[in-house]
C-alpha cells in the first residue's frame, strides 16, 4: 500500500516537473519577448502549437524526423515571428502595452481558427523518436526515457538563455537597449534589427516546446491555448521580464502543481490561479519582478 | 586654427518632440580638434542640439553635415559608425549593467579609440569598481564612466552634454583636465555647460543659444570683453 502511493507520488511528480518544463520554455519566451518589445505575446500559445505542426508536418509530408525537427520549426516558426514583426508589432512601438496585447490575441485567434478548421479539434499522434522509446526503472518509480529527455533539455536550455542574456556581450546589448533603446542605438547599434530578432528567438522557442510536446501531448489546434492560460499564470507570478524568475517560476509551479494533484487533486487545477491572487495582493511585480 | 578643416557643420537645424517646435534653425561649426562649448540658459534647446546631430530626435530638418557629409536623413546608429558619440546629461548608464559592461558597451565604429587600460589611467576610480552594478557608483564615477566608454569606440566628435553638473569641485577639475587631455590626443569636442566658468579653462569657442537658435558667438581670447553680454544672455 505504501507502495503503491510513493509511486504514484513520484508519477505526479514528473508530471509535474514535465509541465514545469513546458510552463519555464513558454514563459521565458514570453518575458524575453517582454523585455525588448514591451508587448505581452498573446499569441504565443498559437505559436507553440505551430511548433507542434511543424513537427508533425515534417515528419509526415517530408519525412523529416524528430531531431531534425528539433531544429527546423524553431528556425521556421521563429522566422514567421520576425515576419509578424517587421509587418505588424514594429508599427505598435512607443504605444501602450493593450494594443500589442489586442493584435497578438487576434493573430492567436486567427492561427487556432484556421487550424481549427482543417484539423479539426482531435489531436494527431506523433510518435516518440526510437531512440528515446522504453524507460528506466528506478525502483521507486518507472522513468520514460523520452520524459526524462524533455526535463533535462528544456533545463538546459533554459539555463543557455539565461547564460546567454545574463553574461555575454550580446545580452549585455539586450539589457541595455532594454533600458534606454535611443541611447544604444546612437552608439552604434541596430536595435531595430536586435528587437526583430528577440522576437523571432522568443517564438523559436515556442516552438521548441511544442516540437518537445507532440510526442507527449498528441498534436491539436487548441493545445496553445489551453496551456497559455497557466503559462500566463507562471507568469504574473514570476514577474514580467525577468529572465531567470521566469525559469525558476515555471518549474517550480509545475512540481506544486503535481503535489498538487497528488495530495488534493480537486485543487490542481486551481493552484496556480489561488497562488497567483496571493502573489498579486503580496507583490504586484510578482517574485522577481522590478518594480 | 582657422586652416583646421571643419568637422561638423550644422546650418538651419529644426527639430521636433512631437508636436512641439524646438530648434528653430541653429546654425554652427566644429573644426576639427576644436572644443567648441554651447551655451544658453535652461531650455535654450542645447541638449536638443546635441540629440539631433546624433539623429536621437524624430523629426529634423536642415543640414547636418559631418566631414563633409550629409546625415540629417541617417538614424543614431548609422551617424555613429561615421565617429560621433554622444555622453549624455543623465549619463545613462544602465542599472542591469556592470562597470566593465557599460565600458565595453558601445561598439567599436572606426579603428583608432583608447585602449581600456588608458581609460582607467584617466578614471582610476573605474578600475576599482569594475563588478559594481553601473549605478551603485558616485555621481562623479558614473561621469567618468559615461565618458570613459565612447572613448574606446574610435569616434572623433565627442559630444558631452553638461558633464560637470551636480558634481563636486575636485571631480570637475578632473574632468577638466580630461577635456584638456582628450583635445592633446586629437579628440574634437562638442561641449554643453551652464557653468561658464569651467567652460572658460576649456573651450576654444563659445557659441550662444537662446530659444532653439544661435545668438551669439565668440572665441574663447574675447571672454573678456564679451562678459557684460555674456551675463546678460545667461541671467547671472
Ligand atoms: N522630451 C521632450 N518632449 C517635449 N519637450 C521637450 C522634451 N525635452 C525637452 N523639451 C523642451 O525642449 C526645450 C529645449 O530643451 P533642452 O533640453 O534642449 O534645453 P537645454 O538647453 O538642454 O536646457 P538645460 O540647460 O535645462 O539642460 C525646452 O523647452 C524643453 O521643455
Ligand atoms: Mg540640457
Amino acid at each position: 500500500m505504501f507502495n503503491i502511493s510513493t509511486q504514484a507520488l513520484f508519477a505526479q511528480l514528473l508530471v509535474g516537473l514535465i509541465n514545469g518544463s513546458f510552463y519555464a520554455l513558454l514563459s521565458l519566451g514570453l518575458a524575453v519577448i517582454f523585455g525588448m518589445l514591451n508587448i505581452i505575446n498573446f499569441a504565443h500559445g498559437a505559436l507553440y502549437m505551430m511548433g507542434a505542426f511543424c513537427a508533425y508536418f515534417l515528419l509526415n509530408v517530408l519525412g523529416i524526423n524528430y531531431w531534425m525537427a528539433l531544429i527546423l520549426a524553431p528556425l521556421l516558426i521563429g522566422f514567421l515571428g520576425v515576419v509578424l514583426e517587421r509587418t505588424m508589432l514594429q508599427r505598435l512601438a512607443g504605444l501602450d502595452h493593450l494594443y500589442g496585447l489586442l493584435l497578438t490575441f487576434g493573430l492567436a485567434l486567427i492561427i487556432q481558427g484556421l487550424f481549427q478548421n482543417y484539423f479539426g479539434s482531435s489531436g494527431l499522434p506523433y510518435a516518440i523518436p526510437q531512440q528515446l522509446t522504453g524507460g528506466q526503472n528506478l525502483g521507486f518509480m518507472f522513468l520514460p526515457n523520452y520524459r526524462a529527455w524533455v526535463v533535462i533539455f528544456s533545463l538546459t536550455i533554459c539555463l543557455a538563455t539565461w547564460f546567454a542574456i545574463e553574461k555575454t556581450k550580446l545580452g549585455a546589448y539586450l539589457r541595455a537597449a532594454t533600458e534606454n533603446p535611443t541611447l544604444v542605438r546612437a552608439f552604434g547599434v541596430n536595435v531595430p534589427r536586435m528587437i526583430t530578432l528577440t522576437y523571432g528567438f522568443g517564438v523559436g522557442l515556442a516552438a521548441l516546446a511544442g516540437v518537445l510536446s507532440a510526442p507527449i501531448n498528441q498534436v491539436r489546434p487548441l493545445m496553445g491555448a489551453d496551456l497559455i492560460i497557466v503559462v500566463f499564470a507562471v507568469v504574473v507570478i514570476g514577474g514580467m521580464g525577468s529572465i531567470m524568475g521566469s525559469i525558476v517560476t515555471g518549474f517550480a509551479l509545475g512540481i506544486l502543481e503535481g503535489l498538487t494533484k497528488y495530495f488534493y487533486p480537486e485543487a490542481s487545477n486551481t493552484v496556480v490561479f489561488v497562488i497567483m491572487a496571493i502573489v498579486l495582493m503580496v507583490k504586484p511585480n510578482g517574485l522577481f519582478g522590478r518594480a | 586654427m582657422d586652416e583646421a578643416r571643419v568637422l561638423l557643420e550644422v546650418k538651419d537645424l529644426q527639430a521636433w518632440y512631437g508636436e512641439s517646435h524646438i530648434l528653430h534653425g541653429v546654425d554652427f561649426r566644429v573644426r576639427e580638434g576644436e572644443v567648441v562649448t554651447l551655451l544658453g540658459r535652461n531650455g535654450a534647446g542645447k541638449t536638443t542640439t546635441l540629440k539631433s546631430v546624433m539623429g536621437m530626435i524624430g523629426k529634423r530638418t536642415g543640414s547636418v553635415q559631418f566631414d563633409g557629409q550629409q546625415t540629417i536623413g541617417m538614424t543614431s546608429d548609422r551617424i555613429a559608425h561615421l565617429g560621433l558619440a554622444i555622453c549624455p546629461e543623465e549619463r545613462g548608464i544602465f542599472a542591469s549593467l556592470n562597470v566593465m559592461e557599460n565600458l565595453m558597451l558601445p561598439p567599436q565604429v572606426r579603428p583608432g579609440g583608447l585602449p581600456v587600460e588608458q581609460i582607467f589611467e584617466l578614471f582610476p576610480n573605474l578600475k576599482e569598481r569594475i563588478s559594481s552594478q553601473g549605478t551603485k557608483l558616485s555621481g562623479g564615477e558614473q561621469q567618468m564612466l559615461a565618458i570613459g566608454r565612447i572613448l574606446r569606440t574610435g569616434a572623433r566628435l565627442l559630444m558631452l552634454d553638461e558633464p560637470t553638473e551636480g558634481l563636486a569641485p575636485v571631480i570637475i577639475q578632473q574632468i577638466g583636465r580630461t577635456i584638456a587631455r582628450l583635445k592633446q590626443e586629437g579628440f574634437t569636442i562638442l561641449l554643453v555647460e551652464q557653468n561658464f566658468r569651467f567652460a572658460s579653462t576649456v573651450a576654444d569657442r563659445f557659441y550662444v543659444m537662446e530659444h532653439g537658435r544661435v545668438i551669439d558667438a565668440f572665441a574663447n581670447a574675447d571672454l573678456d570683453a564679451n562678459m557684460g553680454k555674456l551675463h546678460e544672455y545667461l541671467g547671472v
